[in-house]
């Protein structure tokens, strides 16, 4: 069913695209976004959706790099050159843009009822009381493996720490695969695959991270160095030159069949896909087995509407059908891997993102522990967090002087109770 | 008759045209070259004096520059910025000038053949974009896919190579190393054209009184284009201390490993437009790009009233 009102919305769009350029009179809606790997998938299937229930107004998707992007969009908005939809990253960067004005408060909209106060949280004044994105997907972390690099060594899917290790060891025994596919040459795939992937476990999901904004932990405190100590345990099981490895080189590492684990982020399941390969997933290893595991259920991406834009009712319409069940089913399933934030549920098809979401049940979410409040001063947590994990993995630095560097440079300007 | 004569001086002045044609010639470039480079450069001096504080966008003083210099973190950043800057500045100049230089005495060897498709070669890489040039450098050094783990296991060399870019001890050499291999076409055509520059009836009265080879060179044709070797000099000390791009392609923004790679340019990037979670700070960019120029200011300074002075030039 699914797939044939697709085929007939591609065959409309593909008409109407030949109609549309004669008529003037649409008007065109600018999406800024940092999902370049996403352009085929909005040209093709969701503004083509969109636009076929909503003859006057044209779509266009501009994304830039996703390292460029928040750099990119505050020049831009600041420039009035922004596109009239952009794409929020979640908490205190797109809370700025919302307190300097940029982005127009959507608390009113009729499609925020589809969401729920936790979904929100990232687009939402501190207070509560305004909304200003409309949630859109969220991204789950845990490890993606190659099923036959598993058979080859005989290895079990890990369900501790024990396990994991064991299991990185019998892989590299037998030789033919890299354990693990990870660099630590862009920085951040050591502190989001991996820091923040097994961290939660440790300093227990949203307890610890709560307590951390609170001041009633530190980031010297055992939960929050044990991490870092199994990270530098990593080192071993990567591949050769890992220092100079780039995210995109784990990547086709992995796509390629060399590698047997992939610390991974869901963002991940669409491109790899396309490889081939019979993969599966696990959740982040606990210490014993029995013990609640924790995940990080990362609220990722969400839409807003830049305040200059000329066509702001356009763009509410827009954002309203962003709100709705059909944005979320087009979207989880196009892309799989985010998973809609929609309170309605939505089926998926993909069984690689059904398996990360089933995690949802049994083990405890929480979002990436750098990215509410804690980095909003200057030197900025998670930036240092990056250099930090890229650090303890290289050898650099014992876990010990890591965390000791990220507590002193939040002491530096965070002072818990003034929050 | 009496009454004629102012008339007259009257019709001479009247008679000498006004030369419009100069000021329209000079405007294109003096319009431009302010809106693009004199505004932007006065605009930013006058905001690293200005700071937002509690949403209002106020005179501050010197108070950026204090907390630049003063906060220890500020100043850690800024003080490896500025020390990576003079390794990368360091490495230019014993590398790239020197061997700019030997390729240029190469070149003007008489009877050289193939000397034209050696000099474009040799050019060829200054005229890349250095996006191009980063991502060609990253690829051949990677070690995964790279052909420089390949080649070094040809020779039987394959246990030394490393993947030098990610590790924090030889990133920034590495890094300042591929960016000798793309700008070494300056210094070899400047020095090219001053030796191409000297008389033949210099070179004929050496050879006569027997000072030749390497004599020859030393002794006759370094010292005479020792001020090209000075415009060279200022021209490497200017260009790296703007440098940010290839760092930037190569290592990232952070300009890893540990910001080992970072120099001023990508130090004042991450500042004034921020970088992932971080968000751009306009005031303390501004006050790096200040210091930036000051930098710049000084070390040019120093060029043309010490040394560009007492270089000796010779007429022929």
């Amino acid at each position: 069913m699914y797939r044939t009102t697709l085929q007939g919305v591609l065959l409309a769009s593909s008409i109407l695209a030949g109609v549309g350029t004669a008529a003037a009179a649409d008007v065109t809606l600018n999406i800024e976004s940092w999902r370049n790997d996403d352009l085929q998938i909005w040209q093709e299937k969701i503004i083509p959706a969109f636009e076929a229930k909503h003859p006057g107004i044209k779509v266009t998707f501009s994304p830039s790099a996703p390292t460029e992007y928040n750099a990119a969009l505050n020049a831009k908005l600041d420039a009035g050159s922004a596109g009239d939809l952009v794409a929020c990253r979640p908490f205190d960067t797109s809370l700025q843009l919302f307190e300097k004005g940029k982005l127009e408060d959507l608390t009113g909209l009729e499609g925020m009822k589809n969401f729920s106060d936790v979904a929100k949280s990232a687009w939402t004044t501190d207070d509560g009381s305004k909304t200003f994105c409309v949630p859109m997907a969220s991204v789950i972390h845990g490890f993606i493996y190659n099923t036959e690099a598993f058979e080859k060594a005989g290895v079990e899917v890990p369900k501790t720490v024990d396990q994991f290790f064991a299991a990185l060891d019998k892989i590299k025994a037998d030789g033919t695969y890299i354990p693990m596919a990870m660099g630590t040459k862009d920085m951040w795939e050591a502190a989001t695959m991996g820091y923040q992937n097994i961290g939660p476990t440790y300093w227990k999901g949203e307890e610890g991270r709560k307590a951390l904004i609170a001041g009633t932990q530190k980031l010297t405190d055992d939960a929050w160095v044990e991490p870092y100590r199994v990270l530098a345990k990593w080192k071993p099981y990567l591949g050769d030159g890992f220092e100079a490895q780039t995210y995109p080189d784990s990547q086709n590492l992995f796509t390629l069949g060399r590698a047997a684990i992939y610390p991974a982020g869901s963002w991940e399941i669409s491109l790899f896909n396309t490889a081939g390969l019979k993969l599966g997933a696990f959740p982040p290893p606990v210490a014993k087995d029995g013990d609640t595991c924790y995940i990080s259920d990362h609220n990722d991406i969400a839409m807003g509407l830049n305040a200059a834009s000329a066509h702001k009712e356009e763009a509410k319409v827009f954002l309203e059908w962003v709100a709705s069940p059909e944005f979320a089913t087009i979207y989880a399933n196009a892309l799989p891997g985010f998973f809609s934030l929609n309170s309605t549920a939505v089926e998926m098809s993909d069984p690689l993102a059904k398996e990360f979401v089933s995690w949802r049940e049994t083990c405890k979410p929480t979002i990436r522990s750098t990215y509410q409040i804690l980095s909003r001063g200057t030197p900025n947590l998670e930036n240092e967090t990056w250099a930090a994990s890229a650090n303890v993995i290289n050898g650099t630095e014992t876990p010990e002087a890591a965390a000791k560097k990220l507590q002193d440079g939040l002491d530096s300007w965070y002072k818990p109770a003034k929050m | 008759m009496t009454d004629l004569a102012p008339d007259q001086g009257g019709e001479a002045a009247r008679r000498r045209p006004r030369r419009w044609h100069i000021l329209v010639f000079l405007a294109p470039t003096v319009i431009i070259y302010t809106a693009v480079m004199i505004l932007p450069l006065i605009e930013t001096l006058r905001q690293s004096f200005f700071n937002v504080v509690d949403g209002e966008h106020v005179f501050v003083g010197f108070a950026n520059f204090a907390t630049l210099f003063g906060d220890p973190r500020w100043a850690a950043d800024f003080w490896n910025a500025l020390g990576n800057n003079f390794i990368f500045f360091l490495i230019h100049m014993a590398v790239q000038n020197p061997i700019g230089i030997a390729l240029a005495a190469l070149l003007s060897l008489p009877g050289l053949r193939f000397a034209a498709f050696y000099r474009t070669a040799f050019f060829l890489p200054t005229l890349l974009s250095f996006v191009i040039v980063g991502f060609i450098w990253k690829l051949i050094l990677s070690p995964i896919w790279g052909v420089a783990p390949w080649l070094m296991d040809l020779v039987g060399m394959k246990a030394l190579f490393g993947p030098w870019l990610g590790k924090s001890g030889s990133a920034l050499i590495a890094v300042s190393l591929v960016s000798v291999w793309q700008f070494i076409g300056i210094p070899m055509m400047l020095i090219y054209a001053a030796l191409l520059n000297i008389p033949e009836e210099v070179i004929e009265a050496a050879e006569i009184d027997g000072v030749t080879g390497w004599g020859q060179f030393f002794k006759i044709k370094l010292p005479l284009i020792l001020p090209a070797i000075g415009i060279i000099s200022i021209l490497t000390f200017v260009g790296n201390f703007n440098a940010f791009d290839l760092v930037y392609t190569m290592q990232g923004a952070l300009a890893g490993p540990d910001k080992t790679t970072d120099i001023l340019g990508t130090f004042l990037y991450r500042t004034f437009f921020g970088f992932q979670l971080q968000l751009g700070d306009q005031s303390m960019g501004a006050t790096i790009a200040t210091i930036m120029f000051l930098i710049i200011l000084t070390g040019v300074c120093i060029y043309l009233f010490g040394i560009q002075r007492r270089i000796r030039r010779y007429q022929f």
